[in-house]
């Protein structure tokens, strides 16, 4: 009644299994091109920046590796190293408080000027740090601004801690803000409305749902933050008295070991904070790489 | 009878939000924003503005200090302008091949973001000081590193190379397979597409990637002071001459000096903003 | 420019996108891979492109080898499905963009690529929009500048890939005919990819149904509709019942009935009957078929579809009958009715049956009758 079908599958005719030319994708060049570009690349940067750094740490040992803990154990190093640590100390969280909260105030609300804000805060940077402490000397300064009235009360800003304090806060004024304000602008309002509408206070809300949701990218800022308050120069000088043992932080006494020619001395205390440069872009290329999610989109490699 | 309660200055900037802390966190923001950086920074200007114009342009236009300006912002351009042409070079080749370590060569090319400067510039001196590293085998061809307006070029790319690289990077890595593809099968060869279809698309990154690399350099003092030489007329920095003003308590001729370098940075950034969106308007008017 | 493709054999680490492929198109064919996503449809266009190569067989355009030339040799005009178009570019350099990339003699002179440029955009129905960015255009519009640029080269063979899969499915329609007409104009030897078999029975001279890297059948819409070679095919293309019955002695009998309709197959065994909705017909309960009962009756526009259950086995069939059928239209749920088949398609039993989606529905009926029901 009714035609039927009746098929098999053709099977080919089995051929040869040898790739006809090169698995190269079409878009990229040919061999000789990548290699010659790679080398030129790697040498570029193995010349500009592993150089230095090699540098550094073969300086330092060049006088043998007892010279090297002398002159880390010399009183006026380690008082360099403690006043570097207490500006860091200081500086660093107070920049985390400022940072949170005017990452909080930029990214959970609408309010007009806010692009203006964000630029405000982004000034330090394009700020010459021998600038950022010019400005503090025209206020602290002995000529400056409020200087008759400190040294009448007998208060010293400049050329002691607190204006190291304050230069170095200065300086590093952008760093957390500016890792938060993209995360927690990506991460939206959606956790603290639902914290809020499930009874939540806003101090909780913040411990309890934001803070853990930015830690990540707080511990980056906190890195960079904490990275440039130690290796800071060019503010810390302006406003720093270079009196060894009182008022130089690590870098400034890099300078001044320099200048007396006692290089390998110099080249010691500043391998101290070469390595603490490797140890921050230690910790940030493993944040990078594990927590990349949890980090704003243009930290993600 | 009581009175109704007064609103907060807060509510009457922006409508009611559910989310509390807004008055909090914008009052400590513009406090701290203001005490830290605002003030400082006006009174630069304000004491700038004490000398009058007159004066102003007498401390900019000794030769010294147009000497010093034209040195850091020279300097400053070349040294961004290799960038730009390594920097896209290094991006390229970590975004588009593989080789061996290049996790830790990607990661090192933040060094000069996280090391800081004045390590930075005992490290560049030993390289290129005569009797350097380096130096020793270009001071006899006559090449003169260190304690030379090249030294501080120098200084300026180190300082610099990552901008170009971390900025250019991303927008390589976006860049869509099939655009390359297109381009082959209309028959470009492979230097056609990379300079009339990938490159195109880099270029604001790039501007960007120069822009942030040049205003980071034209100030920069610790990486250069070392290696400058730091003669006056020669290799002498803005920045230092700042400094060396502000020692002789001639805070006006400092502050001038400053001001001139806000300034002249402000125009150039300008120049190069609006270059950046005159490429950008040709294409996305969404 | 005739095409013959030879023995095509690409695996992707070790999934096989296309495995033996075999195909000769004529030269100004317009020709339309179908399949499912993963059938290898893509792998094809792009090899015959250049853009992927295979790891071994031949393709040859007219007579000439040319599976180990690189893509920009080929001369081959590819449309990709995002159209892959030079943000930075105007439209008309877009456009131009394949012969201002030509080196020496063979570019042409500045007026004549003008020239060009300007026959394509009226070609596609574009003029006045040259000096446009493609940020400032349709999806419809992108999609007939990227047309119009891979024309600009006079391609050998033009490649679209789902070229209509990301617009609405008004402009779908209409570029879809447009693309016809285009066609028949210019003549190019074209092969198109996509997954609507509506797009490719409308618009096609010939089908090429692929599945799993292999090609199930090639034939013009009407054979690969009506007469299908592959199970896949069948079900594939349009609905389809699958009923099990056996063959014996060229006689087949369908599971659950003792009626028997004269087959050609010379084998005997068990077989899956593959019958399409539109060809099952309700008949007298005394003549051949089967036995159901219906399940549901719904009006769909000019058709009537009727769900029934057939009576021995529970097995749901899904019929589709003109609605000028008066017979039909008076049906309801609970009918017992007879249906038979007017043409099927016959292959091997299969192992696996295809699932329905769904667990039957009982409908919201009083509690006797829902006792009634799962009993």
């Amino acid at each position: 009644m009714s035609p039927a079908i009746d098929h098999s599958l053709q099977d080919p005719p089995q051929l040869p299994r040898e790739p006809l030319i090169e698995k190269n994708a079409v878009i990229t060049e040919a061999p000789w091109v990548r290699r010659t570009l790679t080398a030129v690349a790697l040498l570029f940067l193995c010349g500009f920046l592993l150089l230095p750094l090699v540098a550094v740490f073969v300086e330092a040992l060049r006088n043998g590796v007892e010279t090297y803990f002398e002159a880390l154990k010399d009183p006026d190093a380690l008082a360099a190293i403690e006043l570097t640590l207490i500006a860091a100390a200081i500086a660093v969280p107070l920049n985390l408080v400022f940072g949170v909260s005017a990452a909080w105030a930029i990214t959970k609300f609408e309010f007009r000027g806010k692009s203006l804000l964000v630029s405000l805060i982004d000034l330090p940077f394009s700020v010459s740090p021998v600038v950022a402490g010019l400005i503090y000397v025209l206020i602290f300064g002995s000529h400056g601004w409020a200087g008759p009235w400190l040294s009448e009360h007998g208060i010293k800003v400049l050329f002691s801690t607190p204006g190291i304090v304050l230069a170095t806060v200065f300086v590093t004024f952008p760093f957390i803000a500016r890792e938060l304000i993209p995360l927690m602008t990506e991460q939206g309002t959606d956790d603290e409305q639902a914290a809020l509408s499930l009874g939540a206070t806003g101090w909780q809300t913040f411990w309890r749902v934001t803070l853990p949701n930015i830690k990540w990218g707080l511990l980056y800022g906190v890195l960079l933050c904490n990275a440039r308050a130690m290796g800071e120069f060019g503010a810390v000088s302006v406003v720093s008295g270079h009196i060894r043992g009182q008022t130089n932080t690590m870098p400034l006494h890099v300078e001044i070991l320099y200048n007396e020619y006692q290089f390998s001395a110099a080249f010691a205390v500043a391998s101290l904070l070469a390595m603490l440069a490797l140890l921050t872009l230690g910790i940030k290329s493993w944040l990078e790489w594990r927590h990349s999610d949890e980090l704003s989109a243009t930290r993600r490699h | 009878m009581t009175s109704a309660a007064p609103t907060t200055r807060a509510r009457a900037l922006r409508p009611r939000s559910a989310i509390p802390g807004f008055g909090l966190t914008l009052g400590f923001t513009l406090l701290y924003l203001s005490l830290i950086v605002l003030i400082p920074l006006a009174g630069v200007f304000l004491k700038s503005a004490s000398l009058g114009w007159e004066g102003i342009w007498h401390v900019v236009s000794s030769p010294r200090v147009v000497a010093a300006l034209k040195l850091s912002f020279g300097a400053a351009l070349i040294g961004a302008g290799i960038n730009a042409v390594f920097g896209t070079l290094v991006a390229w080749v970590f975004v588009r091949y593989q080789f061996p370590g290049k996790r830790f060569f990607d990661a090192a090319i933040d060094l000069p973001f996280a090391l800081p400067t004045a390590v930075a510039g005992i490290a560049l001196t030993a390289l290129y000081a005569p009797n350097g590293w380096i130096g020793q085998y270009l001071e006899p061809l006559g090449i003169k590193v260190a304690y030379s307006p090249l030294g501080v070029i120098v200084a300026c790319t180190f300082i610099s190379l990552p901008f170009v690289v971390r900025t250019v990077q991303p927008v390589l890595e976006e860049a869509e397979k099939e655009l390359e593809e297109a381009a082959a099968s209309l028959g470009a060869n492979r230097w056609q597409t990379i300079t009339r279809v990938i490159l195109p698309t880099v270029l604001p990154a790039l501007i960007t990637g120069f822009t942030l690399a040049f205003a980071r350099a034209v100030g920069e003092y610790g990486s250069i002071i070392f290696i400058a030489g730091n003669l006056p007329m020669v290799s002498e920095i803005a920045p230092l001459l700042i400094i060396i003003k502000l020692e002789e308590f001639d805070y006006a001729g400092a502050t001038a000096v400053a001001a001139a370098m806000l300034v002249l940075s402000f125009l150039l950034l300008l120049v190069i903003n609006g270059l950046q969106i005159w490429t950008r308007s040709r294409r996305n008017r969404k | 420019m005739n095409i013959q493709i030879r023995g095509i054999h690409k695996a992707f680490a070790s999934f096989p996108a296309l495995d033996g492929v075999n195909l000769d198109i004529e030269s100004g064919e317009l020709i339309a891979l179908l399949g499912p996503s993963g059938s290898g449809k893509t792998t094809l266009l792009r090899t015959i492109a250049g853009l992927e190569f295979p790891d071994a067989g031949e393709i040859s355009f007219g007579g000439e080898n040319i599976a180990s030339r690189p893509v920009r040799e080929r001369g081959v005009g590819f449309v990709f499905q995002h159209y892959a178009l030079f943000k930075h570019m105007t439209v008309a350099d877009n456009i131009a963009f394949g012969l201002n990339v030509r080196k020496g003699s063979s570019r042409p002179s500045k007026e004549a690529i003008k020239q060009r440029v300007h026959e394509l955009l009226d070609l596609v129905q574009l003029s006045g929009l040259d000096k446009r960015y493609p940020s400032q255009l349709s999806g419809g519009q992108r999609q007939r500048v990227a047309l119009a640029r891979a024309l600009a080269i006079d391609p050998k063979v033009l490649l679209l890939d789902e070229p209509f899969g990301a617009l609405d499915a008004k402009v779908r329609k209409d570029l879809r005919r447009w693309l016809r007409e285009l066609h028949d104009k210019t003549g190019y030897t074209t092969i198109f990819v996509t997954h609507d078999q509506e797009e490719a029975l409308e618009l096609a001279d010939r089908v090429v149904v692929m599945n799993r890297g292999r090609i199930e059948q090639v034939g013009n819409n009407q054979q690969v509709y009506e007469q299908p070679a592959t199970p896949f095919v069948f079900d594939f293309l349009g609905s389809v019942n699958i009923l099990p019955g056996e063959v014996k002695d060229r006689q087949l009998r369908f599971d659950g009935s003792d009626d028997v309709w004269d087959s050609e197959s010379k084998e005997s065994g068990l077989v899956d009957i593959y019958v399409r909705p539109h060809d099952l017909q309700i008949v007298d309960p005394a003549a051949p078929g089967l036995d159901a009962t219906v399940t549901l009756v719904q009006r769909a526009g000019a058709l009537i579809r009727i769900s029934a259950a057939l009576a021995t086995s529970g097995e749901r069939i899904e019929l589709e009958l003109s609605h000028l059928d008066t017979l039909a239209r008076s049906r309801q749920p609970g009918d017992a009715i007879r249906v038979a088949p007017i043409t099927f398609g016959l292959f091997p039993r299969a192992p696996h049956r295809r699932p329905t989606t769904l667990p039957d529905v009982v409908p919201n009926a009083p509690a006797e009758n829902r006792e009634r029901a799962r009993n």
